[in-house]
């Protein structure tokens, strides 16, 4: 449908290429937008001082990253001695919340990626932030396995570089050396694809800002200035960008899975485990979105680009894959008992009746019960259920993995190696520390950069229903006068003069 | 400080004029339909167009400015190559030359065990080499000097703009009444690199 032979098609074949929405469809833009209430609106919060809700989160914020400084400082002098685990549980929550953070830094890619390819427009409205919420969720994840080193300084080891040791190189067969290929490849792919997105929008912050502002943001702009050529360009690497990261980030959770999957311990050595971690990871990763965004929503007034409908979208998502990762739940405990193999029974009641009962309940409450009431659409369209249900899908995932970890471990083929785990305050403060980490570093973002994307929503602003007023659209000649449009925000459209910048020339009209 | 062009009327923005650079008229249309009416409009006319700058990816233009197809792709191919080929060469290479290591019974050149990263860096090698050249072949870069017509450029305003700097008085003129026939909201110029 792009390519035309005729040249004087073009209009035709735009709208047709374009323009044609299902009329059951809603707007995805609500408010009677222009293209510059679109850039004011979204440019504002960068633009502001902060309001005072934004500075207590970020002060909270940072306390609990200077509780995870001190807590990591602290198990590095100390040694991993200050951690409760154990001989037998060798791992606890450091994994856990490594696998935690990964899965839900799934949500970011798998909008931006997977849901460009299948052309979902509404992506655009959460894109931006869900990719930032990606990248620092990556980060977070990254700590575990460097602090569970405890010789923090010694991590370049897990790198195969030419060294004095040998040169003795990483065991490329080990799915844990592969996790370090996959997470630092889905880190350095989606923050490229997430700074590509971002260069136009910075452009547009740029031409606004004055001052050092102008200059921070001409450097971090890259120089953009929106010709043909480049979008071209653009919208093809980021094309490509989505085809690479799709099957990337279903690789990510599979190989992380791998590093139980591979393992010959009863309750992790199941070949379930790729699918049914991807969908897990899917499933925390939206729910996460839909916390971050709830709060965004409301706190930088983004109502008309983060509407009710991209919420009930995001919660059909959430519903498939909790229903898909309890099927997944299920089928385990029905083959540990299919498969008459002792041990692998044994593994499934200890998780289910076993001394760590309460986190099995708290994970199929959480994760497979709970979401049911999303077939309601009168509850996934209510933003307190979907607030509610955020936190507690995600503290549902949290128990997946602490079951999946603990209550394997916790009983391994040595009865009198039997043993209990309970964290130590090192332990719990580095967890609740990496949730300071990411809200400030997620804060940041809210203040430096546009949170939605601007380039895109303008791009479906059109197409994703008849809202549109600007000047030229159909069925909205009025607002060529100034009639609906606010005037401190559309001098332009009003008439024919322009004088923006004090450089203006001729007048036409 | 404003500079007046005799013969055009048109008042001239930068405060320097520099002979390499080069003088370009242009008008903003505050639509992307109008923009594409005037493109087509201009080729028509057999009009050379400078360059076209849109505040987002306006769909139907690469044909009618006869831009050809990104070859990105082929880029990001030639890149994953490299990156699939390397990985798995490299690890072939450690295994079986440079320090052979039995691995739970298993035969040095394990291939199964060699896909996950194989695979890792063909995407890596792709991804990092298509952005790359992505940069390179646009031209940009943090320090990169944009060639900013207009700060409006990225925000709401489509831009369509010829190379004036050899035209004599009649032929801007004659451009400057192309811009009020396809509907241009205001006319500009500037003397840009």
């Amino acid at each position: 449908m792009l390519r035309q032979d005729n040249e004087d098609d073009t209009s035709t074949i735009f709208y047709n290429m374009s323009g044609h929405v299902a009329p059951v469809r809603k707007p995805l833009i609500t408010g009677n937008k222009t293209y510059h209430q679109i850039t004011e609106d979204i440019c504002r919060p960068t633009e502001t001082a902060p309001s005072l809700s934004w500075v207590i989160t970020f002060i909270l914020s940072v306390m609990c990253l200077g509780m995870f400084a001190f807590a990591v400082a602290w198990t590095v002098w100390v040694g991993i001695g200050s951690w409760n685990l154990n001989r037998t549980i060798n791992w606890g929550w450091d994994i856990t919340n490594f696998v935690w953070w990964v899965g839900i830094g799934h949500a970011g890619t798998l909008i931006s990626a997977i849901l460009l390819l299948f052309r979902q427009k509404w992506r655009t409205g959460v894109n931006r932030a869900a990719e930032a919420m990606t990248i620092f969720a990556v980060m977070c994840a990254g700590q575990f396995p460097l602090i569970h080193m405890g010789r923090i300084w010694l991590a370049i080891f897990i790198f195969p570089y030419p060294n004095t040791r040998g040169p003795l190189w990483v065991n490329f067969n080990s799915p844990l050396l592969w996790d370090v290929f996959a997470i630092s490849t889905y880190f350095t792919v989606s923050l490229l694809f997430w700074y590509a997105g971002l260069v136009p929008d910075f452009a547009t912050v740029r031409d606004r800002a004055k001052g050092l502002r102008k200059q921070i943001y001409s450097v971090l702009s890259f120089g953009w200035n929106g010709s043909a050529k480049h979008w071209q360009r653009w919208e093809s690497l980021s094309l490509i960008l989505a085809g690479l990261a799709t099957p990337l980030v279903l690789s990510v959770h599979t190989i992380v899975s791998f590093d139980f999957a591979t393992s010959v311990i009863p309750g992790w050595h199941t070949t379930i485990f790729p699918p049914y971690f991807v969908a897990g990871a899917i499933f925390s990763g939206f729910a996460m979105v839909l916390t971050l965004m709830l709060i965004a929503r409301k706190v930088l007034h983004l109502e008309d680009y983060i509407t009710i409908e991209h919420i009930e979208s995001m919660n059909k998502v959430i519903l498939l894959t909790g229903s898909i990762v309890g099927v997944a739940y299920l089928t385990e405990l029905f083959i540990a008992w299919y498969s008459g193999y002792i041990y692998e029974q044994f593994a499934f009641l200890n998780r289910v009746l076993g001394p760590y009962y309460w986190s099995y309940i708290g994970m199929m409450l959480c994760n497979v019960l709970s979401p049911q009431i999303f077939w309601s659409k009168r509850l996934r369209t209510s933003l307190f259920w979907t607030f509610f249900m955020s936190i507690f899908i995600n503290i549902g995932m949290w128990f997946e993995r602490f079951v999946i970890i603990a209550t394997t471990l916790s009983r391994d083929y040595l009865p009198s190696s039997w043993s209990y785990y309970v964290p130590s305050w090192v332990e719990i403060c580095i967890f609740i520390g990496s949730i300071g980490l990411f809200f400030t570093l997620f804060l940041i973002f809210t203040r430096v950069a546009p949170v939605v994307a601007i380039a895109e929503i303008k791009s479906i602003l059109k197409t994703s229903g008849d809202q549109y007023i600007g000047p030229t659209a159909h069925h909205h000649d009025d607002a060529h006068h100034g009639t609906k449009i606010p005037s401190e925000v559309n001098d332009i459209s009003s008439g024919g003069t322009v004088d923006i910048d004090g450089s203006t020339d001729t007048e036409i009209k | 400080m404003a500079h007046a062009i005799a013969h055009s009327g048109v008042t001239q923005i930068d405060s320097a004029i520099d002979p390499t650079h080069r003088n370009i008229l242009f008008g903003l249309y505050d639509d992307e339909v109008k923009l594409l009416d005037a493109v087509k409009a201009a080729n028509a006319a057999h009009l050379e167009i400078d360059n076209v700058y849109t505040p987002f990816p306006v769909h139907g233009l690469d044909p009618l400015l006869g831009l050809q197809e990104s070859r990105l792709h082929q880029a990001g191919f030639i890149f994953g190559s490299i990156g699939c080929l390397f990985g798995f060469g490299f690890m072939t290479w450690v295994f079986t030359r440079d320090w052979p290591i039995i691995f739970g019974g298993k035969p040095y050149w394990s291939v199964p065990a060699f896909i996950p990263i194989t695979f890792e860096l063909t995407v890596l090698f792709a991804a990092v080499g298509m952005v790359l050249v992505f940069y390179i072949v646009c031209g940009l870069g943090p320090g990169a000097e944009p060639r900013r017509l207009h700060d409006r450029i990225t925000d709401d305003k489509f831009c369509l703009a010829f190379d004036a700097t050899d035209l004599d008085g009649d032929s801007v003129d004659g451009l400057r009444g192309f811009f009020a026939e396809t509907g241009a909201e205001s006319v500009h110029n500037k003397y840009t690199a």
